[in-house]
């Protein structure tokens, strides 16, 4: 993909994130996650996988952010807040602990990565159809991976009456 | 020419910032935000070595993710509610009935 | 993947051409509007501004701009005005690949012959289906940041009836994919040439609706519960929310849900016929006349949504869920598994 839009995107869903966890409104924060989906929907079109794209824009930006988008707005609790009667009110050093972890992880990330040596993708326009080609993924999720397929059904389903029985107003 | 290691790198990034969310925060709700950014900076890293391959294999992991992701998003949705209507915050610190 | 275009030109002015022909659709969508419901009423409609009144739209859009913009004091500043942009942004980019006409090279203007579409992709219905879940945004964040109760409640029924439409919609979408075996709109549309032999006796067009009638009636009922239209317009139910999501809106911010409404309309009844009513084609007629039979059948089913809305009383909000779920689903599920069987069977 050409570079000036694989750092567009790349800028954008970086920037989003970062303000998804800065962010004190849970509200903006679920807006500004739907932008790093979409963005990095835009990632998945470059690295010629459209079909993941659209179902990314589809499950995480169409199902799943309306979710949350659903709870916080039927919450209308905005703002954080300490809790009342919370034994544990975090004091600052938690917090600077929880930022020191949080980048020596990413260090470590880095650190690997930076062994790896650049691998260039192979310009194989056969390479990228094949990627790109809805009916191999249609034939491999059918056939090649039914199991797992039929189990994500169940998994699914248990979610289902799981949510419904604990967000019942009598349990 | 954008290659590989960039998408790992920015896979990276973004699961250090879901991390960082999860340390750092105090809002369920910001906490289930934070591991869905980490989902998709895994997916993210899937599809890049799928493309790379030249397979379809890292698509279709990612779409058992994405699947899983919105498994944990109803349940921890309905968990927020629920604990919501017991505490009246959302503050996981409230949260510590079974702490001894 | 976008087709490599002749030139960078010609595809931007497809694009403004397009997008203003999207925009005068609008506007004489809500001509007719009025003067069809004038008819079912009884009435005259509209005809004091112009010949037969057919200056009202403009009238109504000068009137409009030059209303004051009003915004609660409670409102979220950012959102409120973010809301309307969303809704009117995704209803025009649902549009870009819905293919219009046949490949053209515009009377030997352009070396080689292009298709009269802004972008031919191969996931396109995904894309319409895509964008169209992402419209749902701008009403719910309409409802939110107007920090009004009826606003509240209009986004929130908004986005728990299309969400609960969008499952029979892509269910009857997926039929058609069955029997296409394409995801591609232009592939799809070409599919839908000529003559088909119906049981082998009955002369019809290549058209899905006959393939799939009953996929053709979940969608477009779908469609009709997807654009927010009677009787399903709960969003917006005047006698119980005053005006719904846009309660606390006017001027221009208004006039963009208000166009994005009827953009909506336009669009799903051209995916409607792209899908099922073969595009733009019409057997035994001259297929370089394409974009007249589009919008031909645009129009034939817009009059449908508008005849619709003037003629249907308002739904329940309970029936409305009950025929959503426990109807129209499993219908279409239904609906689904026999035209695989049928495809299997025949192929």
């Amino acid at each position: 993909m050409a570079p000036w839009l694989f750092y567009l995107f790349a800028t954008i869903s970086v920037v989003s994130s970062i303000g998804v966890i800065g962010q004190r409104n849970p509200m903006y924060s679920v807006l500004l996650l739907i932008g790093s989906f979409i963005s990095l929907a835009g990632l998945y079109v470059g690295l010629d996988s459209p079909f993941v794209a659209v179902t990314q824009i589809v499950v995480y930006a169409g199902a799943i952010m309306v979710l949350f988008l659903f709870v916080v707005m039927l919450l209308n609790a905005p703002r954080e807040d300490v809790a009342p009667g919370a034994q544990l009110p975090i004091p600052g050093v938690v917090k600077a602990y929880g930022g020191v972890l949080s980048v020596a992880m990413a260090a470590m990330l880095l650190w690997a990565l930076s062994r790896l040596g650049v691998v260039p993708f192979v310009e194989d326009p056969q390479a990228a159809e094949r990627v790109a080609s809805v009916r191999d993924i249609g034939l491999m999720l059918f056939r090649d991976h039914a199991f797992s397929f039929e189990v994500t059904s169940i998994l699914i389903l248990v979610a289902m009456v799981g949510a419904v029985v604990l967000a019942k107003k009598t349990v | 020419m954008i290659t590989l290691n960039h998408f790992l790198l920015l896979s990276a990034l973004l699961f250090s910032i879901g991390t960082a969310g999860i340390f750092l925060r105090r809002n369920v709700i910001t906490l289930l935000l934070s591991v869905e950014i980490m989902l998709n900076a895994v997916n993210l890293t899937f599809v890049a070595l799928g493309r790379f391959n030249g397979s379809v294999e890292g698509q279709i992991i990612t779409f058992f993710v994405m699947t899983v992701a919105a498994a944990e998003a109803a349940v921890g949705l309905a968990l927020v509610i629920a604990l919501f209507r017991h505490r009246e915050t959302l503050s996981p610190d409230a949260f510590t009935s079974l702490k001894w | 993947m976008p087709t490599i275009a002749p030139s960078l030109i010609f595809q931007l002015t497809l694009l403004t051409v397009v997008f203003f022909s999207l925009q005068i659709s609008a506007a004489v969508l809500v001509y007719f509007e009025r003067k069809i419901s004038g008819w079912a009423q009884q009435r005259v409609g509209p005809n004091r501004v112009g010949p037969l009144g057919l200056l009202q739209p403009l009238a109504d859009i000068v009137k409009l701009i030059f209303k004051e913009e009003l915004r609660p004091k409670a409102a979220d500043k950012w959102l409120f005005y973010l809301a309307p942009i969303l809704s009117a942004t995704t209803a025009f980019a649902a549009f870009a690949v819905i293919p219009f006409g046949p490949p053209t090279t515009f009377f030997g203007l352009l070396e080689k012959p292009v298709p009269l579409q802004v972008a031919d992709l191969n996931v396109a219905v995904l894309v319409v289906f895509a964008i169209t879940s992402m419209g749902i945004y701008g009403i719910v964040l309409a409802g939110w940041a107007s920090n009004s109760k009826y606003a509240l409640l209009g986004g929130l029924r908004s986005s728990a009836q299309m969400i609960s439409y969008e499952l029979a919609y892509a269910m009857a979408l997926a039929s058609v994919l069955v029997i296409a075996n394409s995801l591609s709109l232009r592939e799809i549309v070409d599919a839908q040439q000529g003559w088909r032999w119906l049981f082998g006796v009955v002369p019809v067009p290549a058209w899905y609706v006959f393939l799939t009638p009953i996929g053709f009636f979940i969608f477009f009922i779908a469609g009709i519960a997807e654009t927010n239209r009677a009787p399903f317009d709960f969003p917006e139910a005047e006698q119980e929310l005053v005006a719904g999501y846009h309660t606390e809106y006017s001027s221009m911010s208004f006039a963009l849900f208000f166009l994005a409404e009827y953009v909506n309309m336009v669009v799903v009844c051209g995916v409607t016929v792209s899908l099922f009513l073969g595009g733009f084609y019409m057997p035994g007629l001259p297929v370089w006349l394409g974009p007249l039979w589009f919008i031909g059948k645009v129009a034939a089913l817009l009059f449908f949504y508008i005849w619709m809305r003037w003629t249907l009383p308002r739904y329940r909000y309970d029936q409305l869920m009950d025929f959503g779920w426990k109807r129209l689903l499993p219908l279409s599920i239904v609906n689904l598994l026999v035209t695989a069987a049928g495809v299997l069977y025949w192929s």
